[in-house]
């Protein structure tokens, strides 16, 4: 194992990409994230690649759509605002089948918002986040650790499958250094044989498109591309359970939402109360099948989010409500106490119960 | 001996175009192009939303279809991916000098080495002939019924001497496509055009004044007729930049 260095969380995801052979870089900048710009402006050039600063978010993501068809890795990365923008690339990128690794560095909305940490773009990133049926691989680090590997794995589900993957992340975790190690393995190559890189001249053309006129060919091209996202949900889901197995309360949370979480689950220990928590790496894929058999164990689950609560309908889906899910939330960029969450684990004891 | 065929880049697929439409001829010429310059094997398309959407099944090329305005930036992705490749794109008044005006401006503004074949035919074609940015003052269209009026409306623009302003650009000029002797020089332009990112030269634009008589209401030869009385007064033909000449 190679030694750890001291990184920033977005820094050390920029490095990532370009370890994984990412060499095409678009973006805009906004905050919080703009040190993923500055990064890649700085190192893409001594490693022979292309950093572009675009006149827009809808011209970046329209940049990776183009260095994607080209069968190359590519990225952009951005918050909030500029992820709205970027929507339509994200349905084109989706109806071409287009590789692609987009990051997400929440900060408050809606509108301008504000530019502190958010978890608010959850329903934006699970569901689609543009028009036409489609899904996102969704993935949420928790550690400057995770940004690094997350980022890794992104880029090669991203080729696996030929969609989207985007790291859905704040800023916390972009702003906070932590040591990392940045030996993640080989990098795995996929064929890109329906890449547009010139026929020269010796096999029909390729053509990369989202449009099909006819209604049942492009029901059929949904019913394909649905089939592979059945594939990801039976084999790509990843969370991480912490002190589940005697668990009465389940919190559920992801990112910096999960690491807070623990400081409240260790303290609600101290008093005795048995609390675990499911941490969803995977936001889409969802991992349902585990929270579903966590319904039959527990009395009670504590969503913790950064938002209005987003999360807690998946989690309520997926349990079908078997359980009284309740939920921790801040909002608006301002961050929860562990003893808040705290609090929330000893109300859901209690309403677990007296049922 | 053969006199005339079709050129090798274009396929067998029958297109779709109105009669009298002149992105047939436009098509045309950019094959014969690619041909002349012998780049076929790599070169990459790209088409835009508009009437001239699927003339990704007409080019033998590589081709990727963009969104609505967005040519210019994926062309800039895939050119960046791989310079080596020959990258142009090909797009109408609505997605190049409306939706698409950012991407138009900022890629001529970077002087990425892309063409940009660029029909003007002051008209929205595909959605049944709505009002375009370079369509004339008075000019009546679906959503311009008592013609354009300027004052409520604006003006149209003129693309091709608006990018001419800027420093990026190498090589851009408007041609018509309404004569054989015009037709002529239109070709001779998309040479150029191409031959200019060959030599890695930077962005090139040619501007096609073009015929929409269906959604003109004219019969071809009147619209012919029609361009050249009112679109070429407005937009006159010529070179407006050539970096190259400058020297």
């Amino acid at each position: 194992m190679s030694e750890k260095v001291l990184m920033k969380g977005n820094e050390a995801l920029a490095e990532a990409a370009i370890m994984a052979g990412c060499r095409h870089y678009f973006g805009y900048p906004i905050t919080p994230q703009t040190e993923i710009a500055a990064y890649m402006s700085k190192r893409l050039p001594q490693v022979g690649g292309t950093f572009l600063q675009a006149e827009s978010e809808i011209s970046a993501i329209n940049m990776v759509i183009g260095v994607s068809a080209a069968g190359k890795r590519v990225m952009t990365s951005s918050s909030s605002p500029g992820v709205s923008l970027k929507s339509e690339g994200l349905s084109y990128l989706a109806g071409c089948d287009l590789p692609a690794l987009v990051v997400n560095v929440q900060r408050g909305g809606p509108g301008l918002g504000g530019i502190q940490p958010s978890q608010s773009d959850y329903f934006q990133a699970t569901r689609s986040g543009g028009h036409g049926d489609f899904r996102k691989i969704v993935l949420a680090p928790a550690s400057v650790q995770e940004m690094v590997s997350l980022t890794f794995k992104g880029f090669d589900l991203a080729d696996k499958y030929r969609m989207t993957v985007m790291i859905l992340t704040d800023g916390i975790l972009g702003q906070m250094m932590e040591p990392v190690s940045l030996d993640m393995g080989e990098v795995r190559q996929y064929d890109k044989p329906w890449a547009v890189t010139g026929t020269q001249c010796k096999r029909p053309h390729n053509v990369v498109n989202s449009l099909f006129l006819q209604p049942d060919k492009l029901e059929q091209m949904n019913f394909e591309r649905f089939a592979r996202y059945a594939a990801i949900e039976e084999d790509e889901v990843m969370s991480e359970e912490y002190l589940t197995e005697d668990a009465e309360v389940c919190v559920v949370a992801y990112g910096a939402a999960a690491r807070i979480s623990k400081n409240a689950i260790v303290a609600a220990r101290a008093e005795g109360i048995k609390v675990g928590m499911i941490r969803p790496v995977t936001l889409w894929p969802f991992p349902k099948r585990l929270l579903r058999s966590m319904a039959e164990k527990v009395k009670a689950f504590v969503t913790v989010e950064l938002s209005m609560g987003q999360m807690i309908e998946d989690v309520e889906l997926a349990t079908r409500c078997m359980r009284p899910v309740l939920l921790c939330n801040r909002t608006g960029g301002m961050v929860m106490t562990p003893d808040e969450i705290f609090r929330k684990i000893i109300q859901a004891n209690e309403i677990g119960g007296a049922e | 001996m053969t006199v005339f065929e079709k050129p090798k880049s274009l396929t067998d697929a029958v297109m779709h175009y109105c009669p009298g439409c002149t992105h047939g001829i436009v098509h045309r010429l950019v094959a014969e192009a690619i041909d002349e310059l012998g780049i076929e094997g790599r070169t990459i398309g790209i088409a835009p939303v508009g009437c001239s959407v699927m003339n990704y099944d007409y080019f033998t090329v590589d081709m990727v279809q963009a969104a609505h305005g967005r040519a210019p930036a994926v062309a800039t992705g895939v050119k960046r991916a791989n310079p080596g490749n020959i990258v142009f794109t090909y797009q109408g008044d609505g997605d190049l000098a409306a939706i698409g005006t950012a991407e138009t401006v900022h890629a001529a503004a970077r002087g990425e080495n892309i063409t940009i074949i660029f029909i003007n035919n002051a008209i929205y074609g595909m959605t049944g002939g709505q009002m375009a940015p370079t369509t004339l003052p008075e000019q009546v269209t679906q959503t311009s019924p008592y013609g354009r009026k300027v004052e409520q409306a604006g003006y149209p623009i003129r693309i091709s001497e608006m990018l001419a302003t800027l420093d990026g650009p190498a090589y851009i000029e408007r041609v018509s496509v309404d004569s054989v002797k015009n037709v002529r020089n239109a070709k001779k332009a998309i040479l150029k055009a191409f031959r200019t990112q060959i030599e890695g030269k930077g962005f090139s634009l040619v501007e096609v004044l073009s015929a929409c008589p269906t959604n003109w209401g004219l019969t071809p030869g009147k619209a012919l007729e029609w361009l050249r009385d009112n679109m070429i007064p407005y937009y006159p033909l010529g070179v407006f930049k050539d970096k190259e000449a400058a020297k």
